[in-house]
């Protein structure tokens, strides 16, 4: 009878490669996961999906022992097929276990080269030779096998971005993982890199690899996974084949509400509004680096910079809001030249800023959200008189603008960096859209922010486009732009090439410099 | 400049830099394993005034030289505990952790000395290191006198150059040193202890710097006493950067100052008359600033440097 009773069972491990039950985990008074419980079968692509703060990375990290969770178990399959509890909070336990997993921000040193990085840790430190040649024969099979192709020889620090991410699953894969999680894997790649990313893993899979992957790009997800999980505020609120699943379906499932389609009005473009005229920039990296930038953007348009990051993005920014002195060419707001750039300059000339990074060049943390609502315009009468602040006008202007741009948090007198990112955005959203400002520079404006946050951004950038401002839209977020833009420009070695299309495939050719 | 190149022709010239770059090749290797490791060790003239204390006194109180030798690098390793209790675990400001070490182990030196040596008006003696006649090898010309009449901690010393290059370079050891002075967090994702590398790398490069001070007291001179060390340690964490965290570079770091040295004292006697003595005492500290300036612009410093990492935390 026994025996009757656990045939089931047994049929069942079978072909599951591991099995999460009932993990939760609390920092602080956050809830981060609650009772969440996933199963993932042999040779199976699970796509992990959840809007930011959702849950996804810290069940992971549980998976893996990076995190102690207050309750569950983790069970992991070994070579045979039966599953073994996992001892929780040993990352090494987890690399035994055959769990590999490649962290959104690459856990590789850049001053030792890849094999060094693939071999470190799984060979003794007290040895005084290291058998080199029989690790490389192994990587190199792994190579073969899964056509993740990186230089061995060479640090890491001089490999490209999809390199490193091909060495990150190396790493995983020379320490013989049967289940690899990957954390938002194709973040910094472009679309080729990424689709050919997941055909390699595809083919791993038929080898009987697992694969858990968490995105937020619900094209690659539908286009890859074999199955679907959701977790929304920590808990898993469903699960799904992929082929049952379509892109509506899974986003009011991450968002638990539909989320409001951004409508786009068709607007013929205005007067020029900017004007940067073979602007070259000499900065001290790639990122920074313009080369000779010709560049319009005019009224009621939203002009999308397209390109993989670190191409120029950051010194095209720092250009148009006076941060950078261009060495060459000419910038003209409204037709006036400006001679001498600078943030002051650019302000006065009506540019409003949304910077990339919200939290330290966005707001000034230790001030209240009053304070931060006004810091560009101080020299407003209606803010000072004879340097002194008007602390009772500056307090009602941001209890008007908390109300109107939906700026939640502790209250307006606040220190800012009590806010999340969401309603820090809000914040520079309303400070920004408040001056009414011709032209609006909005760097990686939804970068970490969720759904719903995401498409207020969106909603904020056309109503300042209906308006007659002109927008200028740096993301990295491809089908942003597509969703947003009027014009897409390309930016690659610190060029712009115009990119004449709203096709997907063609810009992703053009970002990766690829003759179309 | 005929006198210049009479200096540089002879061989006691070319003896006495290898000789004054001796315990900074010490110190230099120390810093650099360090600070591979991402910690900054500013201790490194204190302990300098450690081993040159101890493994003095140790030969005094009769434990031999090479006894001297084990119980200066003990003690070097000890303070350097410390520091990698204070900076690794705790995460402590490495500035603030190395530069009380260097005033603690300063202090302490003195005071044990005083402690236990109440009376003595000129510091007492003890038979250091002898050099090492080697037959033959010793008696070539120019070769000879430069290198084969050079004390065993030389030696040493040298051999140290080699040892450091290899497991830096060829060993899994060495490898993971230079991971966790890059990215702690590349090392704690396959499974290695960033607490356990650095402690022990710091433990390692404190015993060298306390070698380039026993140097001091069992070799270069005989004795101990106050301000003998002399910035000799601040000298090693600039030239590490001169030798952009490379064995080899800081060997050759290490004899150009010595060489300079050297040459300034020769310089004096030969022009004194004409420019106060000052001038040259100051030249290779000035000579190894301008080499620092230039060095330092390209200097690719280990990315981890100073930052100390937590378990669990990103």
């Amino acid at each position: 009878m026994g025996w009757r009773q656990r045939q089931p069972d047994h049929f069942m491990t079978q072909s599951t490669a591991l099995r999460l039950t009932g993990l939760s985990k609390r920092f602080g008074s956050v809830v981060a996961n609650d009772d969440v419980s996933l199963t993932l079968e042999k040779g199976e692509v699970l796509a992990l999906l959840g809007e930011n703060g959702a849950g996804k990375t810290t069940l992971m990290n549980m998976l893996f022992g990076h995190y102690l969770p207050e309750a569950g178990t983790v069970e992991v399959a070994d070579e045979s097929g039966t599953l073994h509890a996992l001892p929780l909070g040993h990352p090494q336990a987890a690399l035994a276990a055959g769990v590999g997993m490649v962290h959104q921000h690459f856990a590789l040193a850049e001053n030792i080269n890849a094999l060094d990085n693939i071999t470190l840790g799984s060979e003794p430190l007290h040895g005084f030779r290291r058998n080199r040649n029989s690790a490389k024969a192994k990587i190199d099979g792994i190579i073969e096998r899964s056509g993740l192709n990186a230089p061995l020889n060479v640090p890491v620090g001089r490999l490209s971005v999809g390199e490193r991410q091909r060495v990150e699953i190396l790493k995983a894969l020379y320490r013989d993982a049967r289940i690899l999680v990957l954390d938002e894997p194709t973040a910094v790649l472009t679309p080729q890199e990424a689709d050919t990313l997941f055909d390699n893993i595809k083919a791993m899979t038929k080898d009987g690899l697992s694969v858990i992957f968490i995105s937020h790009k619900l094209r690659e997800v539908l286009a890859f996974s074999d199955r679907i999980a959701v977790l929304r505020h920590g808990k898993k609120v469903g699960e799904m084949a992929t082929a049952d699943a379509d892109e509506k379906v899974i986003a009011r499932m991450m968002v638990g509400a539909d989320t409001p389609k951004v409508a786009r009005t068709e607007m013929a473009p205005g007067a020029p509004v900017l004007k940067l005229s073979s602007i070259s920039v000499e900065g001290r990296a790639k990122r920074d680096t313009l080369k000779g930038v010709n560049l319009t953007v005019n009224a009621h348009e939203i002009l999308g910079i397209a390109g993989i990051s670190g191409n120029g993005q950051s010194g095209l920014a720092s250009v148009i809001s006076g941060l950078a002195q261009p060495s060459a060419g000419t910038i003209t707001v409204d037709d006036q030249d400006i001679p001498k750039p600078s943030p002051g300059a650019m302000v006065k000339a009506g540019i409003g800023r949304i910077p990339e990074d919200r939290h330290h060049e966005g707001i000034v943390g230790a001030m209240s959200v009053a304070e931060n609502m006004v810091i560009e315009r101080l020299d407003d009468p209606a803010i000072q008189s004879r340097g002194l602040l008007k602390r009772d006008a500056i307090q009602a202007n941001a209890e008007k603008l908390a109300k109107a741009y939906d700026v939640r948090g502790p209250g307006v007198i606040a220190a800012s960096r009590l806010l999340s990112g969401g309603n820090i955005q809000k914040l520079i959203l309303a400070r920004v859209f408040e001056r009414s400002p011709r032209l609006i520079l909005a760097n990686q404006p939804t970068r970490g922010l969720d759904m719903g946050a995401a498409a207020e951004v969106g909603r904020r950038l056309l109503e300042a486009r209906e308006r007659g401002a002109g927008v200028v839209l740096i993301s990295e977020d491809l089908d942003e732009i597509l969703g947003l833009a009027d014009r897409i420009v390309v930016i690659r070695d610190g060029n712009i090439v115009e990119a004449a299309t709203h096709d997907r495939e063609q810009i992703g050719l053009m970002m990766a410099g690829e003759p179309t | 400049m005929m006198d210049l190149l009479n200096i540089l022709m002879t061989e006691s010239f070319w003896a006495a830099s290898l000789r004054i770059a001796t315990p900074l090749i010490f110190g230099v290797l120390g810093a650099l394993i360090c600070e591979r490791a991402g910690v900054l060790n500013l201790g490194i003239e204190g302990i300098f005034v450690v081993g040159a204390m101890c493994g003095w006194m140790a030969v005094w109180l009769g434990a031999g030289l090479w006894g001297g030798v084990l119980v200066a690098a003990l003690a070097g390793a000890f303070f350097g505990l410390l520091h990698a209790i204070l900076t690794v675990p705790l995460g402590l400001s490495q500035h603030v952790s190395g530069l009380g070490i260097t005033l603690f182990a300063t202090s302490v030196s003195y005071y044990t000395y005083r402690t236990a040596l109440p009376d003595v008006s000129s510091p007492p003696r003890i038979e250091p290191f002898r050099a090492l006649d080697i037959p033959i090898l010793s008696d070539l010309p120019f070769l000879g006198p430069v290198l084969f009449q050079q004390t065993a901690l030389t030696w040493l010393a040298l051999l140290m150059v080699a040892l450091v290059w290899y497991v830096m370079n060829r060993t899994a050891l060495g490898v993971a040193i230079k991971a966790v002075g890059d990215n702690p967090g590349s090392v704690d994702a396959q499974g290695l202890s960033v607490y356990g590398l650095r402690m022990g790398a710091i433990l390692a490069g404190s015993a060298l710097m306390a070698l380039g001070g026993a140097f001091l007291t069992m070799s270069a001179f005989d004795a101990f006493f106050f301000g003998m060390v002399n910035g000799r340690g601040w000298v090693c964490i600039a030239l590490v950067i001169f030798a952009s965290w490379r064995p080899g570079k800081a060997l050759l770091g290490a004899l150009l100052f010595g060489a300079f040295d050297a040459l300034q004292v020769r310089l004096q006697t030969e022009m004194g008359a004409l420019v106060p003595g000052q001038v040259f005492l100051m030249a290779p500290y000035i000579l190894s600033i301008i080499a620092l300036v230039i060095a330092a612009r390209s200097a690719d410093y280990p990315r981890a440097l100073l930052t100390p990492w937590f378990k669990g935390q990103r």
